[in-house]
């Protein structure tokens, strides 16, 4: 058996080879449904990959196998390098760049579709010309749109660019324009396929790629500060959707599967996302993530005169006092880079017998989940880690809540203050423990910019310290009492 | 049946079977499967080898697929291998890794 009968074995046998890809990745998803199993579903997801991508190697006739092999080889040196060098902080960026690339992988491919059907006439699989101008259009607005989109929440997630949000003047007109260009455009290029010349078929498509790379633009920009998990959800199901319509231009049903099951799970995260600031989730999709104006009420009227202080020092008498204990981590904790701390502290409280949890709010952190992440790397087991619902319930009857570069996420006025703009967003109850110590700079006020009348109840304490010291001066403080 | 009709109940099966799998996945592991699913979306790769190393004489093409596939390799590869990095650090405590007791 020659090498080119296998080959055409392979080739005809290709769709199956991608159904098993599919069906690996389902699976693979199925077991990151317990941390216990999730990294054997990762590998299996990675293996499925493996099939499709040495199916296509060995069955789509590729004329020029060394520079094929070396740019993967170049490829996967450059990715495995990256994914070994990026710090869990800032996986969230990282995250960005590789959605970017995603975006630019499927708006590339379809261009590059798009000359060789104009150089042979030809349209790849044989799909049908109207078909294959249709997913080509829509492959190249949404690949151009996620890869802008990636770029600018990369450029506000590592500090290059400013994370608030920018609004341009009439930003909803000027994105339906966009918008409509891109429709109008994409559908004059469908439609007179044919019968116009080459270069105006490339004015057309030319469009729909410039008013994709304005709508990117102006819906990343626009969104700033808390909102950032959202925008990351968002524009992962876009890079989703881009791989499906990739799918359809080359009749490759394995892409459209796997593309749309992309799609899906990034939908699902946005809305969780939305969710846990109460956001409406079509509004999102729609590009108006900007929150709603704030309120009248001033720090100095809920502050004035009622904070109380204390110091790590003073502060071990009640932790000794306290049965269950719960640690509630924001970004600020990250920020200080004070994983390593709070582990200190968590090990020495577990080790006299005390009750400790994290509650670690869905928006925690700069993309879903990212606080997890982060207390998983400084070995948190993640039986401590509790999500919202399990936390509150923990709350009820916890004797002390450590609050830890958290604000929003913990304030009381998102229950009945109907001005402001965390109104209805589901917080953790750190109110109902019995006592409560903030860890915080400075009384600045978190992203939504109001006051926060946890810090003056009469069962909370602030300690005005950087998250770091203060943690390891009350883990020496514990030792010592 | 007509192709078309056919990719159209994939896309749609597919979506359906991605929110069912999806939405038991719990936040604790939402990152993991942010990038991991990222790695999945990663697949768009095989056309990128095919327009790359089948685009026939026409070069331009054959460039913007080395491209393609450039990105889309150390897409797949630094996703899969972050996702990786990150679940190998979630461990139970009953293992009792991490959390030595004080003597």
């Amino acid at each position: 058996m020659n090498f080119d009968t296998v080959r055409a074995a392979i080739q005809s046998l290709t769709p199956i080879f991608y159904l098993i890809t599919v069906v690996m990745f389902i699976f693979g998803l199925k077991l990151l449904q317990s941390p216990r199993t999730a990294r054997r579903g990762n590998l299996l997801s990675a293996v499925g990959m493996l099939i499709a991508i040495v199916a296509t190697l060995l069955g789509q006739g590729i004329l020029n196998y060394a520079t094929v092999l070396s740019i993967m080889a170049v490829g996967s040196v450059v990715g495995v390098f990256m994914a070994y060098k990026v710090k869990m902080t800032d996986v969230p960026q990282f995250v960005a760049i590789l959605n970017g690339f995603g975006g630019a992988v499927s708006a590339v491919v379809g261009i590059a579709e798009f000359l060789v059907f104009f150089h042979t006439g030809q349209t790849p699989g044989g799909v049908p010309k109207t078909q294959f101008l249709t997913a080509v259009a829509a492959d190249a607005f949404i690949g151009t749109l996620t890869f802008w989109g990636s770029l600018v929440a990369f450029g506000k997630l590592q500090g290059i660019m400013s994370e608030k949000s920018f609004l341009l003047p009439a930003k909803n007109v000027f994105n339906s324009l966009f918008l409509l260009t891109a429709l109008v455009m994409g559908t004059l290029l469908v439609v007179t396929s044919g019968t116009v010349d080459t270069t105006m078929s490339w004015i057309f498509l030319g469009s729909v790629i410039l008013a994709a790379t304005l709508l990117g633009l102006t819906l990343a920009m626009a969104v700033g500060g808390a909102d950032m998990p959202i925008i990351i959800a968002l524009f992962i199901s876009y890079a989703g959707l881009s791989a499906s319509a990739l799918g359809f231009t080359n009749a490759n049903y394995g892409l459209i599967m796997a593309g749309s099951l992309v799609g899906a799970s990034g939908l699902i995260l946005t809305r969780s996302m939305a969710k846990a600031i109460n956001r409406n989730f079509w509004a999102i999709l729609l590009g108006n993530i900007t929150p709603p104006s704030t309120t009248s009420v001033s720090k100095d009227d809920i502050y004035a005169g009622r904070i109380k202080a204390t110091t790590p020092d003073e502060y071990v008498g009640i932790l000794d006092a306290a049965q269950t204990v719960v640690i509630v981590p924001g970004y600020g904790m990250a920020v200080a880079q004070a994983q390593g701390a709070c582990r200190d502290l968590f090990n020495e409280l577990i080790a006299d017998g005390k009750e400790v949890y994290f509650a670690v709010h869905p928006v925690a952190g700069r993309m879903p989940g990212h606080m997890n992440v982060l207390l998983a790397e400084v070995n948190i087991p993640y039986d401590r880690l509790k999500e919202l619902d399990e936390s509150n319930e923990i709350l009820e009857s916890a004797d002390v809540a450590i609050v830890l570069g958290a604000n929003d996420v913990v304030n009381p006025m998102a229950r009945d203050a109907k001005d402001t703009p965390i109104y209805g967003m589901p917080i953790l109850n750190v109110d109902r423990a019995g006592s409560i110590l903030v860890i915080k700079r400075s009384l600045s006020p978190g992203f939504s910019g109001i006051p926060n009348p946890l810090f003056v109840l009469d069962k909370t304490l602030m300690m005005f310290m950087d998250a770091k010291p203060a943690l390891q001066e009350l883990v020496k403080a514990w030792k010592d009492r | 049946m007509d192709p078309i009709v056919l990719a159209l109940m994939l896309f749609t099966l597919s979506v359906l079977i991605g929110f069912e799998v999806i939405t038991k996945v719990p936040p604790i592991l939402h990152t993991p499967l942010v990038v991991a699913s990222h790695a999945m979306a990663a697949i768009m790769v095989v056309s990128a080898i095919e327009i790359a190393g089948n685009a026939g004489d026409t070069l331009a093409a054959q460039i913007l697929g080395g491209i393609a596939l450039l990105l889309g390799v150390i897409n797949v590869v630094g996703g899969y291998v972050i996702a990786d990095r990150m679940l190998a650090n979630f461990k139970s405590g009953k293992a009792k890794t991490g959390a030595k007791g004080k003597s």
